[in-house]
């Protein structure tokens, strides 16, 4: 609806029609232009003579009604007419707004309407796994109360930290479309780094907790050379990654294969500390609110001067108000057991500054860049190599962080330590909470979301008391319920013009 | 209306280019001014896109000079080009499916304020800039997947003028877009030209040639095959000089003759 006919794109008219079009020139605009170039054929120079008028009022800052009706009462057209042209010529309201565009209508059912407009077109998000979540939790709630026990939640929130770490690490990675399968040994690497250099040779703490990051950040790095620089797929050069850093640890802990971590070790007790005082928990509850909402209507006060499109502030009203609810009730969960727990809360300010770096940097707008269309990111100038490089050294640095929280849990690093199934549990939670594994979608929210998941079925399976091999199962099959959602979804998206 | 005796905004001066054993490019020349759409026509492989290339700096001429605003410069690579003031749209669009319109219109060239993105002042910015484009799309805020081949080659086109360019080179952007899509790019080549632009046009449409450009310049075989104005010459003239139908045994032997008398 919006080419303009001179061009004779697709007018439909006969060629008188174009002509009277070309000579209307002023009202060669967007839609309907056809329709009244028939009618004022009787009045010749009716056309110009209008459309020159309400330039001019329109100009002057006249209201669009009150210039249909000065406008009719001079010319003595018919307000219809005046009506249609007065239509075309007001510039498209503050934007280039597409009259094809769905809009959302105003009040509560306009929200409603399209959160179900987003669920038909495959835009889930987070949704299904949320219900999920809720499923799991209200199934081991009925199957045994403890469960949803303040004690439960409490230790829970603490056990899914290490898992999570990692996995904010492995959004990252998917988000490019690629995958590391190393993050697990990386994590392993990283705890025994720690354990042997702080309790073994006596190095000071900090220096050992800070060889033991640089230890993920290089592992990530070299991988990442690999992959980047030399082009071998990330899934081979990562492979590798897993037996070559998982023979590096064992190698670093030598013969006696577990060094035990004293309870006072800073990595105890950055997983260990509880903050006990009411105060705490309500206070971080209340700080995370106040700062949500003072980003909300900074950011809103700062759209409207721009003059750009800003939420309503009863929106941002709503969001808050959702936000203080949750928060809260985490806050008052914890404290009716033993307090804040430390671990979680370091979890909760690693999951924000990595949405700040992807969504509020030029940094996190490359990756998604690259994750989209590699040519694309090219074209732009991006550096493709050096964004994948440093993708995944901070992958192997979340790794490295995961491993050390790991370490403190059981206070020791072993033989065992990031074996196991903890690198498809890392994967998976990603995945779980809604990263697409096919690149260029996701948030580091998922990774809370998706270790949540996976440590509510292994909590609960242990409080049932069943054996690993029906946890395994379960998981597997939760995974595999998330891709299929996410394969789905993708497919309804592509159908409904959404990637 | 371009001013035919100004100084061309891009002048290109007896260009050669050479691929192994092929000769892509003899001796062209091209003079490209400020409000001018100059259509670059020719078969398969007569050079077009060789010819491009040299512009946007992807590949280096052998020979000749390229002059921009009566300077003689050299183009080592699309970034050169680029600080020139020389955009190019590229047939496949290269945009990021999974940005919105304001990430793609502004990847690579984003506004930052204190290291941060400053979604505010991009959002403004591609507002502004697709109305005065008069470029009608649903919203800036969706992602580039959901919109239609010629909304995606207006976003593409947009994209360029992101850096004010001077020069806009476009490669067939009317190729496999619908009756409406095409009129609406050929809208936007308008009024890329009335803000000013030198803009070099590629295309396979003589209809679309004819409807916006001022100049119609002619390659063939890597040669210039003749430049026209479009309001003084038609479509067959111009489909003769592509084919060479102008190159027959009458004109070779007129153009012998006329050697033989200097």
């Amino acid at each position: 609806m919006s080419q303009n006919p001179n061009t004779g794109g697709a007018g439909g008219g006969s060629g008188e029609d174009r002509r009277r079009e070309g000579e209307e020139a002023p009202l060669s605009g967007p839609a309907g232009a056809g329709d009244y170039a028939g009618e004022d054929r009787a009045a010749p120079a009716g056309g110009g003579t209008v459309s020159g008028k309400v330039e001019e009022l329109l100009a002057a800052g006249v209201a669009p009604s009150e210039i249909t009706n000065r406008v009719a009462k001079e010319t003595g057209e018919s307000k219809q007419v005046v009506g249609d042209i007065v239509e075309t010529m007001i510039p498209a309201a503050g934007s280039a707004a597409d009259p094809r565009l769905m809009a959302r209508e105003h009040g509560l059912s306009g929200y409603w309407n399209e959160f179900m407009r987003r669920v038909k077109g495959g835009e889930l998000g987070s949704l299904p796994m949320i219900v999920a979540l809720a499923v799991i939790w209200i199934v081991f709630y009925t199957l045994n109360s403890t469960f949803l026990s303040a004690q439960n939640l409490s230790n829970l929130s603490q056990q899914i930290v290490g898992t999570g770490m990692i996995a904010l690490g492995v959004v990252f990675v998917l988000l490019l479309g690629e995958i590391d399968l190393s993050v697990g040994s990386v994590s392993g690497l990283a705890a025994a780094v720690f354990a042997v250099e702080s309790v073994n040779n006596g190095v000071n703490e900090y220096v050992a907790l800070i060889l033991a990051l640089v230890t993920g950040i290089g592992t990530g790095f070299i991988q990442g050379f690999f992959f980047a620089r030399i082009g071998v797929p990330a899934f081979v050069v990562t492979l590798a990654g897993f037996l070559f850093w998982n023979g590096l640890m064992l190698n670093i802990l030598g013969a006696t294969g577990t060094v035990n971590l004293p309870p006072t070790s800073i990595v105890s007790r950055l997983y260990n500390t509880i903050y006990g005082q009411q105060i705490a928990a309500y206070g971080a509850a209340a700080i995370g609110v106040v700062l949500y909402a003072a980003v909300a209507v900074y950011g809103r006060a700062r759209r409207m001067r721009a003059k750009v499109p800003a939420p309503p502030i009863g929106e941002i009203a709503a969001r808050v108000i959702l936000l203080a609810i949750a928060a809260f009730v985490v806050a008052y969960v914890f404290n009716q057991y033993k307090g804040l727990p430390l671990a979680p809360l370091i979890f909760l300010i690693f999951i924000v500054v990595g949405d700040f770096i992807l969504r509020r940097t030029v940094y996190g707008r490359r990756i998604f860049a690259v994750g989209g269309s590699i040519e694309a990111a090219r074209r732009a100038g991006i550096s493709v190599p050096f964004i994948r490089l440093t993708v995944f050294s901070i992958c192997g640095l979340m790794a490295a962080v995961g491993g050390l929280f790991l370490a403190g849990q059981i206070e020791s690093a072993s033989q065992t330590s990031g074996g196991g199934n903890l690198l498809v549990n890392a994967i998976a939670a990603a995945v779980i909470g809604g990263t697409s594994l096919f690149g260029g979608r996701g948030k580091t929210w998922s990774a809370l979301l998706g270790a949540l998941v996976i440590g509510s079925i292994q909590s609960g399976m242990n409080i049932q008391g069943l054996s690993n091999s029906i946890q395994y199962m379960v998981t597997g099959a939760v995974l595999l319920a998330a891709v299929v959602i996410d394969s789905v979804a993708r497919r309804t998206q592509k159908a409904s013009g959404r990637v | 209306m371009f001013d035919p005796s100004s100084q061309p905004v891009l002048e290109l001066r007896g260009v050669s280019k050479r691929f192994g054993a092929v000769q892509a490019l003899t001796n062209v020349d091209l003079d490209v001014h400020a409000s001018e759409v100059v259509a670059l026509v020719g078969d398969n492989g007569a050079g077009k896109s060789t010819l491009v290339k040299t512009i946007s700096g992807v590949n280096q001429a052998d020979e000749g000079e390229i002059v921009w605003q009566g300077d003689a410069v050299s183009i080592k690579g699309p970034h050169d080009a680029q600080k020139l003031g020389i955009a190019t749209v590229y047939q496949d669009l290269a945009l990021a499916d999974n940005l919105d319109v304001v990430g793609n219109l502004f990847l690579g060239n984003e506004i930052r304020s204190a290291g941060i993105l400053d979604e505010i002042a991009m959002e403004g910015r591609s507002r502004e800039l697709l109305l005065t484009l008069s470029i009608r799309i649903p919203s800036v805020r969706i992602p580039v997947a959901s919109l239609s081949g010629g909304q995606r080659q207006t976003v593409a086109i947009a994209r360029s003028l992101i850096g004010e360019p001077r020069v806009v080179l476009l490669d067939e952007p009317t190729a496999a877009l619908g009756v409406e899509q095409t009129a609406q790019v050929l809208d936007l080549v308008e009024r890329l030209r009335d803000r000013g632009l030198g803009v070099i046009l590629i295309s396979h449409n003589m209809e679309d040639v004819m409807a916006v450009a001022d100049t119609v310049a002619v390659l063939r075989l890597g040669r210039n095959n003749g430049v026209f104005e479009r309001r003084r010459t038609n479509q067959e003239e111009i489909i003769s000089a592509i084919t060479g139908a102008t190159d027959n045994a009458v004109t070779r032997r007129a153009a012998r003759h006329a050697e033989g008398q200097q």
